[in-house]
């Protein structure tokens, strides 16, 4: 994870400035730098909005109030495996919400939160496009479709026993 | 940079050695093997595919076949894809491990590889693409490349009469020209309200100020929708060249279009063929010499249904939360930094050149009186053919669902189905026949919306749809008005009591009261449709509702709460086949002893329901 701050003595983080360098002083490149944080990151620190603030000329409440109103932002870094249930209508319909309920109960946390130990996070999004799979999770990224109750222990599992 | 001779040029030469894209009988000795490169196959290791391709022909030394990535062929419940052109074989769920066997039987030896033949659903082995069912009766114009050409080669987007239409009308026509072809052609708002979209060219164009903006909307939010990415990954120049031309007509030199941030491919397409269109200096100063400029940009959404609606979009391109403004002023006069703005949807734009370059009486011609030429829907849900759909308007329910859509699923049969999203309504059985067009659908209670169609076959509880669109909404109300914010809370309650069991009667006329109440009030088009879903429900669906309030009972089995899963110890010939499949270890029997379930340890997922070959079990 990226989440410790790598000051140098010049107190800037290298790869922020990275970012900030990319895009103009101009407050609408807001919502792209923070794309870019969040992907970077995996979630927006608050040093980084700091920063930001800074750079655009625009107060951190500003910024706090645009990070969380938009669902791609998170103000808390996600889990080393980082699950997401498709929600979407599609998958919906077949049957995501027990999928989902089972995640939940295998690792015994909520949507939004990541496990004491970091290692996972859930999270349930919308539409990630894979219709012709349904239900559909993923896992870092990595596709998991025609879900089932038995496919998500099957693949859960797998992961827990690795570090 | 290219001149315009030059990029004739191409086109000419391109489109030859292209001809085995689009003619069955081309005259060549080369092979193209193409692979979907849209999300749905992606995300069923597509990329692999094409890898694994690459290397076995280098490995073999094939000359004349070439591999291509392209956008989505539609049928994404076949994928991975893979067709094989001239003769157009169509090769279904193909895996890394089949590319051996097509290139070895296929390509080398000349014979199909029959395994991997697509079956329709009448269960025939359909040869080509064109056989299918699921294509026979789809008109393609705002779809027309996707799945021809590589989306991220701009020389095949201009072989395939790409930028030509931006030619004629840089060359050949006024602003009002194009105004006049775009407003008699009849094009509407694929966004889903169905404006007439030469009008809001026409009030953008006579709107006065300096600086002008064209954006394209391709905020998708609708859950289960996928036209708009499918179009921007299987043919970007297409939007980039309508957006162009709607510069040119309104009097702007400068366009953002608006993507969700989850759609990578799409926006990593979208980039390159801005980067190609600006190498061939097609966006950029003075284009062709015609003194026209043109720059385009891409900006991220960040994941908020809201930023579909035009004016929180604009909100969101200036860097601050989406939050709709009062309407009047309209974009067109006021928009982005408050110049005249030009907002369309990616789909509307997909069918801007088109009609350029066949003119309006070609594209008025198909279609219904009131709503003209095609609709693209994204076709899930409990469907055989789950995919991308593009019919003439007119086309009725029936032939989607069943004709092209191939039915539904493990014999069950048709309850419902959904269009226009969480703004939309349920269809039932009863209004299959209603040929879809803007003013049917929204007659029936339901709307166009942007093209998301799901099917729900009949063990789906309607109530539980209306909470899960209700959820959706009151997730994404983005908070500025009351009646949204506080009413589909509201709403969203009593629906979860009702699920829960704990509802009463006169919860259903609380829950009308407020649906119309929320209409009336709420500002922006989120909160004016969001009780849609549930008065739709409500109307189609009331009996659904009233054994849920009065006999406490889901006559689906789909609300937990109300769903109480037991074994017919008459049924039950103790076969362990439920015990096996049980995720949670909930069912207690053993061999020649009758099973049982414990209610304690039950998560009531219902896989014992579907396993039990004697249907022993039920919800």
């Amino acid at each position: 994870m990226g989440n410790t701050c790598k000051c140098g003595n010049n107190g800037k983080d290298e790869k922020l400035e990275k970012i900030l360098d990319k895009y103009t002083q101009d407050k609408s490149n807001l919502i792209q730098i923070l794309n870019e944080v969040q992907e970077g990151y995996g979630y927006i620190p608050e040093k980084a909005q700091m920063r930001i603030s800074e750079y655009l000329n625009m107060p951190m409440a500003e910024i706090y109030g645009v990070i969380t109103f938009y669902s791609r932002f998170t103000l808390k870094p996600k889990g080393k495996y980082h699950i997401a249930v498709c929600l979407g209508t599609a998958c919906f319909v077949k049957g995501s919400e027990k999928i989902l309920d089972r995640v939940k109960q295998k690792l015994g946390i909520d949507v939004g939160e990541t496990t004491k130990d970091g290692k996972f996070s859930i999270e349930a999004t919308r539409c990630i496009g894979a219709c012709g799979l349904a239900p559909v999770f993923t896992i870092n990224n990595e596709v998991h479709g025609k879900a089932t109750v038995k496919k998500v222990d099957e693949v859960l599992d797998k992961y827990m026993k690795e570090d | 940079m290219k001149t315009l001779e030059e990029i004739n040029q191409i086109r000419k030469t391109k489109r030859e050695e292209l001809d085995l894209r689009v003619n069955l009988d081309a005259k060549t000795r080369e092979k193209h093997i193409l692979v979907c490169r849209g999300t749905g196959c992606t995300s069923s290791h597509s990329p692999k595919i094409i890898e694994t391709f690459q290397r076995l022909i280098k490995e073999k030394e094939l000359k004349n076949v070439k591999v291509i990535q392209t956008g989505c062929f539609g049928l994404c419940a076949k994928g991975p894809i893979v067709i094989i052109r001239p003769e157009d074989t169509f090769y279904a769920l193909v895996t890394p491990e089949d590319c051996e066997e097509i290139i070895n039987t296929h390509l080398i030896e000349g014979k199909l590889v029959e395994r991997l033949l697509c079956k329709d659903i009448d269960d025939t082995v359909v040869k080509r693409l064109d056989e299918l069912n699921f294509y026979k009766k789809q008109k393609r114009i705002a779809l027309k490349n996707c799945g021809i050409i590589n989306p991220e080669d701009i020389d095949e987007y201009i072989a395939f009469d790409g930028y030509k239409a931006l030619e004629k009308v840089l060359k050949e026509m006024t602003p009002e020209e194009v105004i006049k072809t775009i407003s008699e052609s009849g094009l509407r708002g694929r966004g889903g309200a169905g404006f007439p979209t030469g009008k809001k060219w026409e009030f953008t164009r006579i709107a006065e100020g300096d600086q002008k903006y064209v954006v394209c909307n391709a905020d998708e939010g609708d859950p289960g929708a996928f036209m708009d990415r499918s179009i921007l990954e299987g043919d970007p120049h297409c939007v980039i060249e309508a957006m162009m031309i709607a510069g040119f007509a309104v009097g702007a030199n400068k366009g953002y279009i608006y993507v969700r941030a989850e759609y990578p491919i799409a926006v990593h397409r979208f980039q390159i063929a801005i980067n190609q269109a600006k190498d061939y200096g097609i966006l950029g100063k003075n284009i062709w010499n015609t003194g026209f400029d043109f720059d385009l940009e891409i900006r991220l959404g960040a994941g908020a249904f809201v930023c579909g609606e035009e004016t929180a979009l604009l909100e969101s391109i200036e860097g601050r939360r989406g939050q709709p403004r009062v309407k009047p002023p309209f974009p067109a006069n006021k928009g982005l930094w408050g110049k005249p703005t030009l907002i369309n949807n990616v789909e509307t734009y997909a069918n801007v050149t088109k009609i350029i370059l066949n003119g309006a009486k070609w594209y008025s011609s198909i279609g219904t009186e009131k709503s003209k030429g095609t609709k693209v829907f994204a076709l899930g849900g409990n469907v055989n053919n789950v995919g991308l759909v593009e019919v003439p308007m007119g086309t009725t329910l029936r032939e989607i669902v069943f004709d092209i859509g191939g039915g539904i699923p493990n014999g069950k049969g048709f309850k419902a189905a959904q269009t226009g999203g969480p703004s939309g309504g349920c269809i039932p059985a009863e209004h299959l026949d209603t040929p879809i067009d803007y003013e049917s659908l929204a007659q029936i209670g339901s709307m166009m919306g942007s093209g998301g169609l799901i099917v729900m076959d009949d063990t789906k509880c309607m109530v539980n749809l209306a909470k899960f669109y209700l959820g959706f909404t009151v997730d994404e109300s983005c908070g500025k008005c009351t009646p949204c914010r506080i009413g589909t809370k509201r709403m969203l309650e009593i629906l979860e009591r009702i699920t829960e069991g704990k509802g009463e009667e006169a919860d259903l006329y609380k829950l009308e009261k407020l649906a119309l109440s929320i209409k009336k009030a709420s500002v922006c088009g989120l909160g004016q449709t969001a009780p849609n879903p549930v008065l739709s429900t409500l109307k189609y669906f009331r009996n659904e509702y009233i054994a849920h309030v009065r006999d406490k009972k889901c006559p689906s089995g789909e609300c937990k709460a109300l769903a109480n899963i037991t074994i017919d110890s008459d049924k039950c010939k103790a076969c362990g086949i439920c015990k096996k499949n049980c995720p949670v270890g909930a069912i207690i029997g053993e061999p020649k002893v009758v099973h049982r379930i414990d209610p304690d340890i039950c998560i009531k997922c219902g896989t014992c329901v579907d396993k039990c070959p004697f249907h022993a079990i039920s919800k």
